[in-house]
């Protein structure tokens, strides 16, 4: 082979942080030059992708807005990936979960009550659960590789969403279009001070990050998640229960999921429509990767793709970049990361 | 009925030949250990390059061919990543798979709509690209059993480290498997552009290539298991099609659910007639490190 790796002694604290940092700015380097040879400004990609989203108090609150369901998606998967298992259908669960809650919405249509937001935020969360249990069950059961049937379920769930807002769930009021009846304020997550836009699910994402650094740092539980991942058979043997494991950390990242979706339903929204997701549960992956599968890290991830996504909003104005633009970056991003890893754990000799 | 039956299996022969192609290419690569979860990103760069290429050189041919060594070029991506710095490859793979379909939507873009250059068909309707697939499956499945390049190649993906021990060089099977794994997944795209669909359109594989990858694990080792549930679910699609224009009164969405929903059922009979697991290669999703 032409290059060869060396494993490094030990890895130092300082590289450990670095390295997510590199990683970024290699793939940033990377964009600036496909964005150059595709003939647009530099200067005003800049400008819409970094100073724009970060110097208005209105921006501002929308990257926190954008951040909060990555983070409570990212959460979640750091859970499972963790423990080695591979849930890349948080997507479905997020889609479910928005189902499941917008569905109390819709059935305490002309209600009053303070139950019903919770309510709606309970369901959503065991909506994206019992979503994010099948997968798990079936690899348990019938030991069925979850990545396919997690993957398979996005479908699934995206195409029950679009049946139920065209079908049962269609606002008869609307003039044919495909959405539910507007939600009542009762079922709004609203602003948490008067004229602002942050609602009470920052706060929600902020108590999982917080939850997520107790229980994975402090925990029994936490230490099973890890064990388990890194060296399965010891964790067999220290009596950790493999199938519990498989379930629980897929409950955890399914709930979160599914909080996420009802979360964006409810404040974001006010309604369901066919589609109510961008890919939040695929791009949480890249936040939950490029913060190190730590919830703090996740959480600066998520306001940093957060920033992106805002950024690539109003490229598709200034620029003319389609979102494929951001996609293809967040990919980038990704196989940057994964390098960088590579590179923290080995030294790469060429021509031995 | 039965003057119809030769029509409707060419329909469900073009719809299944996208599948078994990748699918046969997927197949390779997990033989020699390697679990390549970038199909889905492949097989679009594939379907969208190979349009552009043959839109823009007035050659459908040509597209295809590009379309091929596009799907290898993301394969040798991959493989730059998961075997020469040894990342871990179900993130590298999907890495590949959001790459893929964030760029062939870029390439894509301009070509939204266009008709492409025509291809002649040939006997009972079947095209080149099918007579093709053929050829692959035969190939692959003597390649694998019947030659001592396949036998080296299956004992790469049993066990790495014997194979090592062994003197074969394991990252350079790996390497040539998960190129043509690449070849095949481009060339799979290609065709759903170029002959199946004959237009393109973002997003147009619908994750085809995960059930590619699923028909893999259905296959359980045996290319020929691989070939039918191929064609079951090329039936499927086909069925479902049927059944959404003959309204009966079935919600579409629940119909298209169908392909989805069988993958699993179709992995859940598997493990129940006890072959859970079977068939996969020892070192499947490992990386390798060779210490010399």
């Amino acid at each position: 082979m032409v290059l060869s790796l060396v494993p490094r002694q030990g890895v130092s604290r300082v590289r450990e942080i670095v390295t997510p940092l590199v990683a970024f700015v290699v793939a940033l380097v990377i964009a600036a030059l496909v964005l150059l040879a595709m003939g647009k400004s530099l200067k005003t990609a800049a400008d819409v992708y970094v100073v724009e989203p970060l110097t208005t108090a209105w921006s501002l609150q929308e990257v926190i807005l954008k951040a909060t369901p990555l983070t409570l998606i990212a959460i979640g998967l750091i859970f499972a990936v963790r423990a080695n298992r591979w849930n890349i259908g948080a997507e479905g669960q997020y889609v479910v979960g928005g189902m499941f809650g917008g569905w109390v919405a819709i059935a305490a249509h002309g209600m009053e009550g303070v139950w019903i937001l919770p309510a709606m935020l309970i369901a959503g969360m065991a909506g994206g659960l019992v979503y994010g249990l099948i997968p798990a069950a079936l690899r348990n059961r019938f030991g069925i590789s979850e990545i396919l049937s997690s993957l398979m379920l996005v479908y699934v769930a995206e195409l029950a969403l679009d049946y139920l807002v065209r079908g049962p769930w269609r606002d008869r009021t609307a003039f044919n279009f495909p959405k539910s009846v507007n939600f009542d304020a009762a079922a709004t997550l609203g602003p948490l001070w008067e004229g602002g836009k942050l609602h009470g699910g920052v706060l929600l994402a902020l108590l999982a990050v917080l939850g997520a650094v107790v229980l994975l740092g402090r925990s029994r539980f936490g230490f099973a998640v890890s064990a388990t991942g890194e060296a399965p058979r010891a964790a067999n043997f220290a009596g950790f229960n493999d199938h519990r494991l498989t379930l629980a950390v897929f409950a955890i990242s399914g709930a979160l999921a599914g909080l996420a979706g009802i979360i964006e339903v409810s404040a974001n929204m006010g309604q369901l429509q066919p589609s109510i997701s961008q890919g939040y549960g695929f791009t949480a992956i890249i936040v939950a990767f490029l913060g190190r599968l730590n919830p703090v890290g996740a959480l600066v991830s998520a306001l940093v793709l957060a920033i992106l996504l805002i950024g690539s909003e109003t490229a598709q104005i200034m620029l003319k970049l389609p979102f494929d633009m951001t996609r293809a970056f967040m990919g980038l991003l990704l196989l940057c990361i994964l390098a960088g890893e590579a590179l923290t754990r080995y030294k790469v000799r060429w021509n031995a | 009925m039965i003057e119809l039956l030769p029509l409707i299996l060419a329909t469900v022969i073009t719809a299944a030949t996208p599948l078994v192609i990748a699918a046969l290419g997927e197949h390779v690569v997990e033989r020699s250990g390697v679990l390549n979860l970038g199909v889905e990103g492949m097989m679009i760069m594939g379907a969208s390059l190979g349009f552009a290429g043959a839109v823009v050189l007035d050659n459908s041919y040509l597209g295809l061919a590009i379309g091929a060594l596009a799907g290898m070029v993301m394969a040798g991506i991959f493989a730059l990543f998961a075997l020469g710095l040894a990342t871990n490859q179900v993130a590298t793979g999907l890495a590949i798979t959001i790459f893929g379909l964030g760029l062939a939507g870029l390439i894509g873009q301009p070509f939204v709509g266009q008709p492409r250059p025509p291809i002649p068909a040939l006997v009972f309707g079947l095209d080149p690209i099918v007579c093709l697939s053929f050829v692959l499956m035969v190939g692959t499945a003597w390649l694998l059993n019947r030659t001592r390049a396949g036998l080296i190649l299956r004992g790469v993906g049993e066990s790495h480290g014997s194979a090592h021990a062994l003197g074969l060089p394991v990252l350079k099977v790996r390497l040539l498997a998960v190129l043509f794994g690449g070849l095949c997944a481009g060339l799979a795209g290609a065709y759903l552009s170029l002959i199946y669909t004959r237009f393109w359109s973002p997003g147009m594989t619908a994750g085809r290539g995960w059930i590619a990858l699923a028909l893999v694990v259905f296959a359980a080792g045996s290319v020929w298991r691989l070939v039918a549930g191929a064609y079951l679910f090329g039936a499927i699609l086909i069925a479902q099609l049927h059944a959404q224009a003959g309204a009966i009164g079935i919600p579409s969405q629940f119909l298209s659910m169908l392909p989805y929903l069988m993958t699993i059922v179709a992995l859940v009979v598997l493990s129940m007639a006890g072959r859970r697991g079977a068939g996969a290669a020892g070192s499947l999703g490992q990386p390798f490190v060779p210490d010399r």
